[in-house]
């Protein structure tokens, strides 16, 4: 066939001399049929939508970012735990109440393992759900605006690493403690952690029409650091499954103390025997500060409620609910693959991967072949619920995907590869190096009962010569793959932002089409909105100023405001009266002590100045918004404080 | 084999033909539709704010609209709230502000043609020979798309018809 072209073209080149016709041709003899055959895979001509979104997590730029694949563009950060001068998120008035905690105002987290809302184990891209590390957080994200609608606060937690994962139906998002702590906190010797300390395991409800957020009950752990977790899903469904490390309850130097035990544990959680448990009035509720902060979409505004009081549950008041599976050498990634069967313990210092059986795990319960307990917790015996090893596959096994056809891709950080692997067989069907030291890999579903096994990218942590150099410091690299055949093609590296944890990924069709353009002005409840001219005005209450503002290419109504003085606090109350896609407009003001707001349409949001010097300042629209752009601007007078000019305001006159 | 077929034929049609692989049909909800251009007018001198072209009905959704003699006073009522809430940013009912007053326009434009500008700004200013004037006559501000429905917009122009 590319013979047949290459003579035909050939000839039409021999005989004419020339034609306009044989630019393609010509450049694909050039660089090889290979070579422009994987550059056609990640080509996503100028205009054309890629076929997945990517959300891949911040790290510790403590929120959330959307790509495309297989094109690996990048189309947007989503602020989530962390301020965001570029859009006023965490600055504005509107969004300051997402960041408080029990802390008070927290501006920054570590974002980890962003999960997307399921019903019956499929991907239905309703929320995306994200962890937040260090101050123990969970937000929700909508699919619909792609921004932040709720964060709960996760008390009795430190280090909030084996989160967000949800259950196949989105009964519940899990959160689980990498530290424990002494629960609850109190001033007492850190040597005597062991026996004292405990580790909580979350299970936060998730409202089914409204994905609002309730701790339902947290589960009182032995003092072990609980790693990664993850949901069963079909036969396994109503269990969760964590791994644990440092099941020697050291308390310092964790690098050579919580690494003396040959076998660690995979926690089996039968949550709805919990659940049932707890909805019988089972547990206690115990005092507990954390904040649950809410975005409402209709008045635009968030707000921060404190929780007083948290339910829990020690393991020994409810027998047959939990268990433990040996799993060899601090096991890391939990994953469990999409028929429910398998749990995939990747022992981080292991030599092979060990994989447990479910159906065997019952048997053995049923059978009561316990091997000793751990505080009350039966101990399984290893080779009662071992489905199988992979022998050998690398060195430092981290996390798990799966394609929905039977193979599971495994990455290796010491080893820098992603070996894939036969499900029952334990054969190693194929490895391809990363670039470098990887950490997760996704595949879009890859942690659902459907799993959408076209691609797969691998996160790596080190990037050292893959791109351009940028001083010390070079953002991390993403490497994606074709795995839809039997061996896995290198199709991409990507830059990402931050430090990706873990990604989920997802058919661009289940999700675009809800894509919020607008809100709509006739839905807007902010309690000071401008929504017509008559609205506008300039209030004065006390030393608060309040000016209630609108925006539409290319003016701010009003523009002229006098009679604000020195020692006021100004707030600017701006709403967006563009009712078209994707015109925001900005507003800054000189010298403002925190950021600019981005108002999007129909939008309100609230920028506070507070004035120090005696003048006439400006404010400008800072999103090219239209020709006019650069005429969007307007005065602010500032007068003496002792002045008695009357407040005034105007546009046009 | 099409590319084959292609090449050949193109060949054999004398060399110049366009070879590429076509448009590929489109449903993003997203795109924006490209303009084809049309004739520029002949330059007037009558400002464009006060050019009468009743027979221009403008390019968008509205072909054809017959206006009853009675005015509905109920579309009225709705037109003016709408009207209030969604164009008085730009618009004053009887005086130039960002944009041109409405009052009297009637006299001046075709009823599908406001209807247009109002649901089909971007698509107007490009393809309209009027409203490409009208952009220029009021400093290139754009009239911008408050996406209104047909029947908010047919219920503004029933307001229009009392100014």
């Amino acid at each position: 066939m590319k013979k047949t072209l290459k003579i035909t073209v050939a000839l039409v080149a021999v005989l004419a001399g020339l034609t306009s016709c044989n630019n393609s041709e010509k450049s694909k003899g050039r660089s090889g049929a290979l070579a422009s055959n994987v550059a056609e895979k990640v080509y996503v001509a100028p205009g054309e939508h890629d076929s997945h979104y990517a959300f891949i997590s911040g790290g510790y730029s403590g929120n959330l970012t959307v790509y495309g694949l297989p094109s690996g563009r990048m189309f947007k950060e989503i602020p989530v735990f962390s301020q965001f001068p570029t859009n006023g998120y965490g600055y504005s008035e509107e969004t300051k109440p997402m960041l408080e905690t029990s802390f008070g105002f927290v501006p920054w987290d570590d974002s980890h393992h962003p999960d997307i809302s399921q019903t019956n184990g499929k991907l239905d891209g309703r929320w995306i759900f994200i962890n937040g590390n260090n101050t123990p957080r969970i937000a929700r994200i909508s699919l619909t605006t792609f921004e932040t609608e709720e964060i709960i606060e996760v008390p009795n937690s430190a280090g909030n690493h084996s989160s967000s994962f949800i259950t196949e139906n989105t009964e519940y998002v899990v959160a689980g403690t990498r530290f424990s702590v002494p629960v609850p906190q109190r001033d007492m010797p850190i040597k005597d952690y062991k026996g004292n300390f405990k580790g909580a395991l979350t299970f936060i409800a998730v409202d089914p029409e409204h994905g609002h957020m309730d701790i339902k009950f947290q589960i009182l752990m032995p003092g072990f650091n609980y790693d990664l977790s993850h949901p069963g899903r079909g036969k396994s469904h109503g269990w969760f499954f964590f791994t644990t490390y440092n099941t020697e309850e050291a308390s310092t130097l964790l690098e050579v103390n919580a690494s003396q035990n040959d076998k660690d544990f995979i926690a089996a959680i039968n949550w709805k025997k919990i659940e049932a448990y707890v909805n019988n009035g089972g547990g206690k509720m115990m005092p507990a500060e954390y904040t649950h902060n809410l975005h409402d979409e209709a008045t635009h505004t968030a707000t921060s409620t404190m929780k007083k009081e948290v339910r829990v549950v020690d393991p020994a008041e409810i027998p047959g609910a939990i268990y433990l599976l040996p799993t060899p050498k601090s096991p890391h990634g939990c994953d469990v693959d999409p028929s429910g069967e398998y749990i995939v313990g990747n022992g981080k210092l292991s030599a092979n991967l060990t994989v447990h059986s479910f159906t065997k795990m019952l048997d053995a319960i049923e059978k009561k072949k316990f091997d000793g307990d751990a505080y009350g917790i039966p101990i399984l015996r290893f080779e009662d619920v071992l489905a199988g090893s992979v022998e050998q596959p690398g060195l430092g096994p981290l996390h798990t995907e799966f394609d929905g056809k039977g193979n599971a891709y495994t990455t290796f950080f010491i080893s820098s590869e992603v070996v894939k692997w036969k499900l029952g067989t334990w054969e190693v069907l194929d490895r391809k190096p990363t670039y470098y030291s990887v950490g997760h890999l996704t595949i879009p579903g890859g942690n659902s009962r459907e799993p959408f096994g076209k691609y797969m990218f691998a996160m790596n942590k080190i990037t050292k010569d893959r791109y351009l150099p940028t001083g010390p410091e070079m953002e991390h690299s993403a490497q994606l793959y074709d795995i839809s055949g039997d061996k896995m093609e290198l199709l991409l590296d990507f830059p990402t932002h931050g430090e990706p944890h873990y990604a989920a990924a997802i058919p661009a069709e289940i999700i675009k089409n809800n894509s919020k353009k607008i809100y709509r002005l006739a839905e807007n409840k902010h309690p000071r909105k401008a929504t017509i001219d008559a609205d506008t005005k300039v209030v004065r209450d006390g030393k608060n100023v309040h000016v209630y503002m609108t925006t539409i290419r290319s003016h701010f109504s009003p523009d002229n405001i006098e009679g604000v003085k020195v020692g006021d606090k100004v707030f600017f109350h701006v709403t967006n009266l563009e009712q078209d896609f994707d015109v925001p407009h900005g507003f800054a003001m000189i010298g403002a002590n925190n950021a600019e707001l981005l108002i999007s349409p129909g939008q309100t949001r609230t920028l506070t100045w507070e004035p120090k010097k005696v003048g006439v300042w400006p404010f400008y629209c800072t999103d090219f918004c239209s020709a006019l752009h650069q005429e969007m601007q307007g005065y602010v007078r500032v007068s003496p404080a002792d002045s008695n000019i009357e407040l005034s305001w105007s546009l046009g006159d | 084999m099409k590319k084959v077929v292609m090449i050949i034929t193109g060949f054999g049609m004398m060399l110049f033909m366009a070879c590429g692989d076509g448009e590929k049909k489109k449903d993003s909800p997203y795109e924006k539709s490209t303009p084809t251009e049309q004739a520029a007018p002949a330059k007037s001198k009558v400002p464009a704010s006060e050019r009468v072209e009743l027979n221009n009905k403008g390019v968008g959704p509205i072909t054809s609209l017959a206006l009853p003699t009675e005015i509905d006073q109920t579309m009225v009522a709705h037109g003016k709230d709408v009207y209030e809430k969604m164009c008085t940013a730009c618009h004053k009912a009887d005086k130039k502000f960002i944009g041109p007053p409405p009052t009297g326009i009637l006299t001046r434009r075709s009823p599908e043609w406001i209807m247009n500008m109002i649901l089909n700004p971007e698509e107007m200013v490009k393809q309209d020979p009027l409203a490409k004037d009208l952009l220029m006559e009021f400093n290139g501000a754009p009239m911008a798309n408050q996406h209104l429905s047909e029947e908010e917009a047919r219920a503004v122009l029933e307001y229009f018809r009392t100014l």
